[in-house]
C-alpha cells in the first residue's frame, strides 16, 4: 500500500437548507492534510451536514467545495470516493450477509478474467490487518458483528480503497470505552501515514485529546476554527452555545404546592434507563435537557406507554396506573407527542379532522360507533382556528400543510382530549419562527390552566425559557436538578458530564 | 381549551420584531402554487377512473346495440357479484394496509362446505356454515399476520394452498350436486322484480361496507392503521384488533361469495380452482383500478365497486364486439398498470 500523501481541503461559503431552515449557513472552513480535523456543536449545529457535504453524500445548496485546490461538485458518495473520500456514517452500512473480506473490498476485489481471484485477495487482506494492527476474522459475516467490529470494517474498506480523507460521524457513539481507546490508536496511526480524519463528535474530551484542529458550529454558522491547543471543554461549550440567545421567556410561577400530577418512581429499561424518579405537579412546565442518546426520548416514550419498561412505578393524580401501550397512557390522562412528527404523529394522506378527532373518536361518535361529521367537524374547525393552523379548514389534506401547522395539528389532537400531562418531545422541530412562537404560548398558556407538562427539546434555549424546572439527563439517568432560570452554561455542562454531578 | 374566541395567547401569526422579508413572501407564493398543483393532480387520480368508466361505457353504447340494454347490464353486474362482494370487503383489508391473496381459495372452500352440509345435514345448514368458515378463515390470515408477525401477502398465499387442499379433500377432488329446487338455488337462480338475487346482495353488500367506511369509528381506525400504523397505536388504538376485523370481514364476504356461487350453479366443487385464483386476481384488481392505494390509507368501497365493474365491462363488452379473449386479458392488464401508475406518479409528487 502506498503512503497516500493528503492536500487541504477548502470549503467556502457552504450553505444548506432544509424546509426553510438553515443548516449551514455560510460556513467557510480550511483542513490541513494529514491532520485530524473535529467538527463541533450541538445538536442541530450543523457537524454532521458539514462532514456529509464532505463526503458527498449531501450536495450543498450554496459555496464552494475544494478538493487539492480543484473545485468539485460531487453528487454522491461515490464521486467522493474516487477523489479518495471515504465516509463511516452514524448509522454504518455494510453489507451484512457477505463476509468480512468480501466487505472490505466489495467493488475493488482483484479480477483475472472476470472472476475473483479469491488466495490474492485473502494474502491482501492479512497484510491490511498486519500494516494497521488488526485484529479481525476475515470469514465471518458482518451482520453477526459487534459495533466495533463494524466500523472496523468500513475503515479497512476505506484505507484498502486508498482513501486520504476519512470522515467519522460520531464514530464513538455506540462503543465501549475500550473499544474507544482502540478507535482513537487506529485513527492515530492513519494519521501517521498522512492521511486526513475528519473527526464529527460531541464528545469533547475525546476532541480535545485526539484532535489538532477543532471547528466549533452554531445552529448552522461557523463559530470559529482553532488548533485544539488553544480550547478547553468550557472554551467549546461556551462556543457551541454562545450567549442564551433571545428565546422568548416566560413567567415561572412556583408550583411548590400544586398537586402532583405525574409521580414516576424507579423507572428502569435495561441499557436504556436506569432508576428514574421524578415528579410534575399541575402547572408544572418541566424540561428535559441532555444529549442525543442520554435517554430523553427513551424517557418519554416509557411514561407515555409507547415503550415497554423492566421495573418502576407510574402514578397520575396520586393512584398507580399500570402502563402497558398508549392506550393505558391516554386512560391515565396522559398525551404525547412524538419526536417524528411523519413517523409516529400524522395521519398524511387523512384530513385534519381525522388527524385531530383520531384519538378520541367516541366523542364525536353516537354510542353505537356511528360518526356524527358534522359535530366533527365544528369541533374540529374551532380547534383549528384557536391554534390559528393555516388553513384552518377540517377537510384539508394533512400532507398539504407546512411544518410548523402540521404540528399545531398534532397538539390539536391532544388538546381535544383535555389531557392532566402533556408530554411534548421535540414540540418545534423543523418548524417556522413564527409557529414555534405559537406553540411556544400555547405550551405556556396550557400549563397556566393547570396541565402538566414534560417537555424535552435539543435546544436549550427553548427548554429555558419555558421550562419550571430543569432536568439534565446523560447515560440513561437523570444526573442533575435545576430550578427556574438556570444559567446555560451550566445545563450544558452537566449535559456533557462536566462538573459537579457528573456520573458518566 | 374549550373557548372559541380567537386568543391572543395563540393568535398572533409572527413574532414582534421578525419582519418577514420579500424572499419569505415567495417562498410561500411559491410553496401555495406548489400545493395547488399538487392538489389538481391529486384530483385527476381521484375523479380520473370516473371519466373513463364513463368513457368506456359511452364507447361500448355506441358499438354495440345490445350493450347498453337492462337485460345486459344486470348479467353484467351478476356475472361480476361474487367477484365484486370479495374486492367490496378486500378493500377494507387493503384500507388498513394488509393484502389478502386467499379470497379465491376462502371462496372455494366455502362453496364446497356449504354444498356439503346442504347435502348431509339439510338445506338450512349450508347458510351459517358458509358464512362461519369463510369468517373462521379470515380469522387464521388475521392471526398469523397480527401474532405471528407473517408478512400478509405470504401468510395468504399459504393458507390459500390449504385452505384449497381441504377443499379437493371434501369433495374427493370431484362436484357435489345439491338439492335442486331448493331454498339452497333459490338464491342463485331466482329474481326479484327481475333482478338476480347476487346482484341485490352485492348491491346491500357494496353499500353497507360503504357506510361502514364512511361513517362510522371503525372504518376511521382503518384509514388511520392503514395511513401510519406507529401513529394510530399512539393514538391508543388496539391496532391488530382492527386489522383481524378486516381479515374476518373479507373471509365471511367470501364466504357469502362462495354461497351463492354453489347456489347459482347448485354444487360444490373444488374444480373451480381455477376461477378462484381469477376471484382473488380479479378483486384486488379491482381495487387497485378503482383508485384505492394498495399500500392503505387511501381509498373507497365505491372504487371497488366501479373497478370491478369495469374489467366486467371489457370483457362483456369485447364479447359483444367478438374481440379474441386474449384481447381482453391484454386491455384489462394494460388498464391495472394505467391505473396504478397515474396514482404512484401523482403520489411522488
Amino acid at each position: 500500500m502506498s503512503t497516500a500523501t493528503s492536500s487541504p481541503i477548502r470549503l467556502v461559503s457552504i450553505g444548506k437548507r432544509y424546509s426553510g431552515t438553515k443548516a449551514l449557513d455560510n460556513v467557510s472552513v480550511e483542513v490541513a492534510g494529514g491532520t485530524v480535523h473535529a467538527l463541533v456543536g450541538a445538536n442541530g449545529a450543523g457537524k454532521s451536514t458539514l462532514g456529509k457535504v464532505i463526503g458527498g453524500v449531501i450536495r450543498p445548496d450554496d459555496g464552494q467545495l475544494f478538493i487539492d485546490g480543484r473545485p468539485v461538485r460531487y453528487t454522491s458518495p461515490r464521486e467522493a470516493r474516487i477523489d479518495g473520500i471515504a465516509t463511516i456514517a452514524q448509522e454504518l452500512s455494510p453489507l451484512p450477509h457477505m463476509s468480512v473480506i468480501e466487505n472490505v473490498y466489495f467493488g475493488i476485489e482483484p479480477r483475472r478474467y472476470g472472476l475473483v481471484q479469491w488466495r490474492r485477495l485473502r494474502a491482501q487482506y492479512d497484510d491490511l490487518l498486519a500494516q494497521w494492527g488488526f485484529e479481525l476474522n476475515g470469514n465471518v459475516k458482518v451482520g453477526g458483528l459487534r459495533t466495533a467490529d463494524k466500523q472496523k470494517v468500513e475503515i479497512l474498506r476505506a484505507v484498502a480503497s486508498d482513501a486520504r480523507v476519512i470522515v467519522m460521524d460520531e464514530p464513538t457513539s455506540s462503543l465501549t470505552s475500550v473499544e474507544t481507546t482502540t478507535l482513537h490508536r487506529m485513527i492515530r496511526n492513519l494519521r501517521e501515514s498522512g492521511r486526513t480524519i475528519i473527526y464529527v463528535s460531541h464528545f469533547l474530551d475525546e476532541v480535545l485529546e485526539l484532535a489538532d484542529t477543532v471547528t466549533v458550529l452554531r445552529s448552522g454558522r461557523l463559530v470559529r476554527t482553532a488548533p485544539v491547543a488553544e480550547e478547553t471543554e468550557e472554551s467549546l461549550v461556551a462556543g457551541m452555545f454562545g450567549a442564551a440567545e433571545a428565546a422568548e421567556h416566560f413567567d415561572k410561577p412556583q408550583r411548590s404546592t400544586a398537586p402532583v400530577v405525574l409521580d414516576v418512581s424507579g423507572l428502569n429499561r435495561k441499557g436504556v434507563l436506569a432508576d428514574i424518579s421524578l415528579q410534575i405537579r399541575a402547572g408544572e412546565i418541566v424540561g428535559l435537557a441532555g444529549l442525543v442518546g442520554s435517554g430523553r426520548s427513551e424517557l418519554a416514550r416509557a411514561i407515555a406507554g409507547a415503550d415497554p419498561i423492566d421495573s418502576g412505578t407510574i402514578a397520575v393524580d396520586g393512584s398507580t396506573r399500570r402502563i402497558r401501550s398508549s392506550a393505558d397512557a391516554i386512560a391515565a390522562g396522559m398525551a404525547f407527542l412524538p419526536e417524528s412528527r411523519k413517523d409516529d404523529g400524522l395521519f398524511l394522506e387523512l384530513s385534519l379532522a381525522a388527524n385531530t378527532t383520531f384519538a378520541d373518536l367516541r366523542t364525536v361518535a353516537s354510542r353505537m360507533g356511528i360518526l356524527r361529521l358534522s359535530v366533527e367537524r365544528g369541533k374540529t374547525n374551532s380547534l383549528l382556528k384557536m391554534l390559528s393552523v393555516e388553513p384552518p379548514v377540517s377537510s384539508a389534506k394533512a400532507a398539504n400543510l407546512s411544518g410548523g401547522n402540521q404540528q399545531k395539528v398534532l397538539f390539536a389532537r391532544w388538546l381535544f382530549r383535555n389531557p392532566r400531562l402533556l408530554i411534548l418531545d421535540e414540540p418545534t422541530r423543523g418548524v417556522d419562527v413564527s409557529a414555534r412562537a405559537a406553540i411556544h404560548r400555547l405550551i405556556n398558556k396550557l400549563a397556566a390552566e393547570g396541565t402538566a407538562v414534560l417537555m424535552i427539546s435539543s435546544e436549550i434555549e427553548e427548554v429555558l425559557g419555558l421550562a419550571h424546572r430543569v432536568l439534565v439527563m446523560r447515560r440513561g439517568s437523570i444526573i442533575r436538578e435545576f430550578s427556574a432560570d438556570p444559567p446555560l452554561e451550566a445545563v450544558m455542562e452537566a449535559a456533557f458530564g462536566l462538573g459537579g454531578g457528573a456520573t458518566a | 381549551m374549550t373557548s372559541q374566541s380567537s386568543d391572543p395567547v395563540t393568535g398572533g401569526p409572527a413574532v414582534a420584531g421578525e419582519p418577514v422579508s420579500a424572499d419569505e413572501a415567495n417562498a410561500a407564493v411559491v410553496a401555495r402554487r406548489l400545493s395547488q398543483r399538487r392538489i389538481r393532480a391529486q384530483h385527476v387520480r381521484d375523479y380520473g377512473i370516473v371519466v373513463f368508466a364513463i368513457a368506456l361505457f359511452i364507447y361500448f353504447s355506441v358499438a354495440s346495440p345490445a350493450f347498453a340494454t337492462g337485460q345486459n347490464l344486470l348479467n353484467l353486474v351478476n356475472q361480476n357479484a361474487t367477484v365484486g362482494i370479495a374486492g367490496c370487503a378486500v378493500t377494507l383489508t387493503i384500507i388498513a394496509g394488509n393484502f389478502d391473496l386467499s379470497l379465491g381459495a376462502i371462496f372455494v372452500l366455502s362453496e364446497v362446505l356449504a354444498a356439503y352440509v346442504a347435502v348431509h345435514w339439510g338445506v338450512w345448514w349450508a347458510f351459517p356454515v358458509a358464512l362461519v368458515a369463510g369468517s373462521v378463515m379470515g380469522l387464521i390470515n388475521g392471526l398469523l399476520v397480527t401474532k405471528l408477525h407473517v408478512n400478509a401477502f405470504l401468510a395468504t398465499l399459504a393458507t390459500a394452498l390449504s385452505f384449497g387442499g381441504i377443499a379437493a379433500g371434501v369433495t374427493h377432488g370431484g362436484l357435489l350436486i345439491t338439492p335442486q329446487g331448493s331454498v339452497f338455488t333459490f338464491i342463485g337462480q331466482t329474481r326479484v322484480i327481475g333482478v338476480q338475487y347476487p346482484v341485490i346482495i352485492f348491491a346491500v353488500v357494496a353499500i353497507i361496507l360503504q357506510l361502514v367506511l364512511s361513517y362510522t369509528v371503525f372504518g376511521r381506525h382503518l384509514y388511520g392503521v392503514g395511513d401510519n400504523r406507529n401513529a394510530a397505536r399512539l393514538s391508543g388504538l388496539k391496532v391488530d384488533r382492527t386489522v383481524i376485523i378486516t381479515f374476518v370481514v373479507t373471509g365471511g364476504a367470501c364466504g357469502l361469495a362462495g354461497l351463492i356461487d354453489a347456489s347459482t350453479t347448485g354444487s360444490g366443487s373444488s374444480l373451480t380452482a381455477g376461477l378462484a385464483g381469477q376471484l382473488a386476481l380479479l378483486a384486488i384488481a379491482g381495487v387497485a383500478l378503482g383508485g384505492s392505494s394498495i399500500f392503505g390509507g387511501v381509498g373507497s368501497v365505491w372504487r371497488t365497486v366501479l373497478g370491478v365493474l369495469m374489467l366486467g365491462m371489457i370483457t362483456n363488452g369485447f364479447n359483444l364486439l367478438a374481440v379474441t379473449p386474449y384481447w381482453q386479458d391484454i386491455v384489462r392488464g394494460l388498464l391495472i398498470i394505467i391505473a396504478v401508475a397515474i396514482s404512484l406518479a401523482v403520489d411522488r409528487r
